[in-house]
């Protein structure tokens, strides 16, 4: 599709214009650099979930062929520094992770030592010859157990193994308890997850000529990763250059320090040779870190109109052995904060405790406790609907914030707010969509064949594009909430735009061209969009928290601004008139009201860099930098509906229909838009029906090694989904958008167990935990049908 | 991971690869569609000194239907299988098969000859060939031996193959005219594999089962006949009630396995339901 100049295109369903390089394999990622005299790095990891290193003998491993380098932690302590988390909730407990453990081990998978050959099967090869001596200890994998008086204890200075304590209280739940008809307890589990991307992580580390160093990784922060890896490894930050290629997904899961960020520069500057590392599947598995698993025990104090006067929220948050990057703030500010979800309960108090335990570090995965916090919000209230038997959307309806109540604080927060939205309509259009109606009587009429179908329903608001920067300092956020876009035009007219924003697959070399072709009234074509390296985009904080859009696109369509107001300037003085009668408009400036020929963008893009007729004062060149701070964050919103058939011999859930309606502002580009949130649900299906990570709580070994074990969404796992969009404009930023990375994933798991459990209804089950698995669901049919016989 | 080091000799004559296993009787592993093998050598689970790469002995490929039998080259690919229409002519149930095993890459390279030989107690053509009633036909340094599908699989990942035999074709009676085929299968999420696969062939005769086999795989440590469901089915017509009291005699005498993703119960009751319903399906 090609635009016409002087028409929008933001809000055309462009398709990507990445997509050919990456669908013709043309794609280029940190595996496909192969440089000269390359060293090849592997990683010794524990076998065991909690054991003290009693002796590490490298002396095979060192004699073995190619093999240029093997290493201990002890040899690496005083070499690299800690490995130090980028969010720190204030008053929490922050154990010391080394870059390779020294004196103990506390998950499976923790580097223990690490051997540089010539090649990689060398390298293998010889981390099989490194002799470990391991004293094992007990382990504990599930926060539950590791928050017991008797449970193993990870760290010395984590007691009771809890890192953080963080409490959010609104108005008065005791009270709200005591006046309400009713009073609700119901545990819910977050399942852990491993954020799989179909590309694993890898790195190249490469010192040049003139003494800097280049890391190749693939990650959603450059910039970040500069900083980590010069405050770490102790390099001068402007000699170190980061490169992100292409991405094949990262989910969360590349925006944290792993010890294989540091380790590569280490050795490259100590070896004086670029060494690679990339991890394979099952490394994967057991060192990338994992997502979600909470457990979360809610009390819902209502009237029997289906009101809910207060909630009350108690979450453990199992954030495995060490605080990886952002491990503080998930359970924490990302989860109980959004505990109240779309529904107005004044009266809210929530306790989150940060867990550590014998497992893979967790940190971010789409969406990062905003999933965990819908579904404290949804399990309550669908708790509540199913316990009265009221109709589950006519009980939302009743708890609703309403369209008028916005701009909103929930329970009174003042960390909270909700800019914008419309939930009733979003419902509306969703049922609608959906023909809930006509669905309800099927689904009734149907039970009395033995056919069993249900309905689900989810509503979802949280907040994304954290910022801004001055208010993310009193939540140890040790990072800014800006976003830089450099708008650089040559002499042509055409535009070369280097973003902070880093695409994982999100497309943002279409949709941030978009927005900036709408700006500068360029075709498309003639916008290229720079992203993923520190010595060519000037600063940025990279692509996670449904941020660029909001964020990244703001700071693209501002700097756009900026260049078509000098371009003005310049028109003006060449048209000899005064700049305020200058208008543009189609590509060209004119003056209104004279027979003034229309003068060309790129003709004044020539003559501010010929310089030759410019303005007293102008300074030559078009090329404008802005680092955009937003005033807030925009609150996307949404309501996700799924009709489903379970087989009651099997247990087998039948997905029959899937409806997203979802309000995430102004649209770039509804193509993009639909993609985001097809991922999201995909996602969040997988969570709801199959995907979870397994520990023995023994040994505390990974069950869910590979993925002939770890089920991950295929085409298979999921139906046709319907995606369409309100658009209500957000007043935090220019362009109105809100984030949507992370709206499928936040909505699609409640959504689907709210579903599952209305099938179940006539059984009268009231909750399972995810993964609802076949073996689970006729489990829980089987023990009520057995219950009914005796 | 990355596999230790290897030798590799492709073999292009079922002798050759029969002296090369003999002369290497602990380190050597015969590779065809290796989607077994390379995951095992990549985790370094299995560490063998020499590959023998069999894709090139042609005299083990191929699918021929012969007056009596049709014989299938243990070379052919699932998805050559699935593609033919002399072999789906007289036995449709390969290509229903195929359809649900695994997914088009494995289809594309993993063979039959592999799937059986390796006898995962989760693979789908052991419940096929059971079935079927197929005859093994093996080929080891001391000559050629046929061996009855039935007696072919011993235990998880175990056979009657000796370490210097080579499984080269599966045998099949053709059928009586008349005689239909189900195979049902639940796929485990991740692997695809059947937590329990049903294969059935039923021939009806004046309103009444004429003859009835039963291949059951995923439920017990290696794909089994279900010879007493059968027996009971013969003579009968395939009304809901012997349907059912087929499926719950064969559910009863399995002793099923357990694992994290389904506990025995399950199982059993998957064994149940899917023959029922292959029943079922058969009797419409």
């Amino acid at each position: 599709m090609t635009i016409s100049q002087g028409t929008r295109h933001v809000g055309q369903p462009l398709k990507r214009r990445e997509d050919l390089k990456l669908l013709a394999g043309r794609g280029r990622y940190v595996d496909d650099l192969k440089l000269p005299g390359m060293l090849y790095m592997a990683i010794l990891r524990s076998p065991h979930a909690h054991a003290k290193i009693d002796s590490i003998d490298l002396s095979l491993a060192r004699a073995a062929p190619g093999v240029r380098l093997a290493l201990s932690g002890s040899a690496l302590e005083d070499r690299i520094g800690p490995i130090v988390p980028n969010w720190i909730i204030p008053g929490s407990k922050v154990p010391v992770r080394r870059v390779v453990a020294t004196d103990r081990v506390r998950f499976v998978g923790e580097s223990v030592a690490l051997v540089v050959a010539e090649s990689l099967a060398e390298a293998y090869d010889a981390i099989g010859l490194i002799e470990v001596e391991y004293d094992v200890l007990p382990a504990v994998t599930e926060e539950q157990d590791a928050v017991r008086g008797d449970a193993p204890q990870l760290h010395e200075n984590v007691p009771g193994n809890i890192t953080t304590f963080y409490k959010v209280k609104g108005g008065d739940y005791e009270k709200a308890n005591r006046e309400a008809d009713q009073v609700v307890k119901l545990r819910v589990v977050n399942n852990r997850l491993i954020p799989t991307c179909m590309e694993t992580r890898a790195i190249v580390a490469a010192p040049e000529p003139d003494g800097t160093l280049t890391v190749y990784i693939g990650s959603q922060v450059p910039h970040m990763h500069r900083r980590w890896i010069a405050e770490t490894v102790r390099i001068p930050e402007h000699q170190l250059r980061v490169v992100a290629p292409d991405i094949g997904g990262g989910f969360g899961a590349k925006m944290h320090l792993y010890p294989e960020d540091l380790l590569c520069p280490y050795l490259a500057r100590e070896l004086n040779a670029p060494v690679k590392w990339w991890e394979t599947r099952s490394e994967s598995h057991q060192s990338t870190s994992h997502g979600r698993a909470h457990t979360e025990d809610l009390e819902i104090a209502f009237n029997n109109d289906g009101r809910i006067l207060g909630l009350k929220v108690s979450t453990l948050g199992n954030v495995g052995a060490y605080l990886s990057n952002m491990a503080t703030g998930g359970p924490t500010v990302n989860t109980v904060n959004f505990g109240t979800g779309t529904y107005k309960i004044e009266n809210y108090e929530a306790l989150s405790r940060v867990v550590v335990t014998n497992t893979v570090p967790v940190d971010a995965y789409r969406g990062y406790g905003r999933p965990e916090g819908a579904y404290i919000a949804e399990r309550a209230i669908d708790a509540v609907a199913r316990h009265l038997n009221l109709d589950q959307v006519e009980v939302r309806r009743r708890n609703f914030i309403q369209a008028s109540d916005f701009p909103y604080r929930p329970y009174g927060s003042t960390g909270v707010m909700y800019d914008s939205g419309d939930y009733q309509a979003l419902l509306d259009k969703a049922l609608e969509a959906f023909d809930y109606e006509g669905r309800r009587g099927e689904c009734e009429a149907l039970r009395g064949n033995g056919i069993y179908r249900g309905i689900g329903v989810a509503a979802y608001t949280h907040m994304c594009g954290m910022a801004p920067s001055r208010r993310l300092a009193p939540g140890g956020f040790d990072r800014g909430g800006w976003e830089s876009a450099r708008v650089s035009i040559d002499s042509s007219g055409r535009a070369t735009i280097y973003s902070g924003s880093m695409s994982q697959g999100q497309g943002h070399a279409t949709s941030l061209a978009q927005i900036a072709a709408d700006v500068l009234q360029i075709p498309l074509e003639d916008i290229e969009i720079v992203q993923g390296d520190t010595r060519q985009v000037q600063a940025g904080h990279g692509t996670f928290n449904s941020r660029s859009m909001a964020v990244g696109g703001s700071s693209v369509h501002v700097s756009s601004h900026r260049v078509i107001t000098k371009a003005k300037t310049i028109a003006a003085g060449m048209l000899e008139v005064d700049e305020k009668d200058v208008s543009y408009s189609a590509g060209a400036f004119t003056v209104p009201g004279t027979d003034i020929a229309p003068l060309t963008f790129s003709k004044v893009a020539r003559m501010a860099y010929v310089g030759h007729k410019l303005p007293d004062g102008v300074a030559p060149g078009l090329d404008e930098t802005v680092f955009y701070d937003p005033t807030g964050m925009g609150a996307p919103s949404g309501v996700h509906m799924a009709y489903v058939e379970v087989d009651p011999e099997t247990g087998i859930v039948d997905i029959l229909d899937y409806v997203a309606v979802d309000d995430v502002g102004t649209l770039i580009n509804p193509r993009l838009a639909a993609g985001q949130i097809h991922g999201g649900v995909v996602q969040g299906i997988a969570q709801a029906l199959f995907e979870e990570v397994s520990y023995d709580s023994e040994s505390g070994q990974l069950l869910t090694g590979s993925l002939l074990d770890y089920a991950v969404p295929r085409a298979e796992h999921v139906p046709n989904i319907r995606s369409s969009f309100q658009q209500t404009p957000s007043p935090t930023n220019p362009i109105g958008v809100k984030g949507i990375g992370e709206s499928g994933s936040i909505a699609a798991p409640p959504c689907m167990v709210h579903a599952v459990l209305d099938a179940l209804s006539p059984f009268g089950i009231k909750h399972l935990d995810m993964p609802l698995t076949p073996p689970r669901i006729w489990a829980a049919i089987r023990s009520v049908r057995e219950g009914d016989a005796r | 991971m990355i596999p230790a080091a290897f030798d590799y000799v492709r073999a292009s004559s079922l002798t050759q690869a029969i002296e090369l296993l003999r002369d290497n009787p602990d380190g050597a592993k015969l590779v065809a569609g290796g989607h077994t093998l390379l995951p095992a050598l990549k985790l370094r689970l299995a560490a063998p000194e020499l590959l023998i790469d069999i894709r090139s002995v042609a005299e083990i490929k191929g699918i021929e239907i012969g007056e009596t039998h049709v014989k299938i080259g243990a070379l052919t690919t699932h998805s050559e299988l699935s593609a033919s229409e002399p072999l789906n002519n007289v036995f449709p149930i390969f290509r229903e098969t195929a359809r649900l095993l695994a997914d088009p890459q494995v289809r594309n390279r993993g063979t039959i000859g592999g799937s059986l030989a390796n006898a995962d107690p989760a693979a789908d053509w052991p419940a096929v060939v059971l079935a079927l009633g197929a005859q093994l036909e093996i080929v080891g340094a001391t000559g050629r031996r046929t061996v009855p599908a039935e007696d072919f699989f011993l235990d998880i990942f175990t056979t009657t193959l000796a370490p210097d035999e080579i499984l080269a074709s599966i045998q099949i009676p053709k059928p009586k005219t008349g005689t239909r085929y189900a195979y049902r299968k639940i796929r485990h999420p991740a692997s695809g594999f059947a937590v329990v696969g049903v294969a059935i062939a039923v021939r009806m005769l004046d309103g009444v089962v004429d003859e009835a086999s039963i291949g059951i795989t995923g439920a017990t440590n290696h794909a089994f006949v279900g010879k007493e469901a059968a027996e009971f089915l013969t003579g009968k017509a395939l009304t809901r009630d012997n349907i059912d009291e087929a499926a719950r005699m064969l559910s009863e005498n399995t002793e099923c396995l357990s694992d994290r993703y389904a506990p025995a119960e399950y199982r059993a009751n998957l064994v149940r339901v899917e023959l029922g319903r292959a029943l079922l399906e058969l009797s419409q």
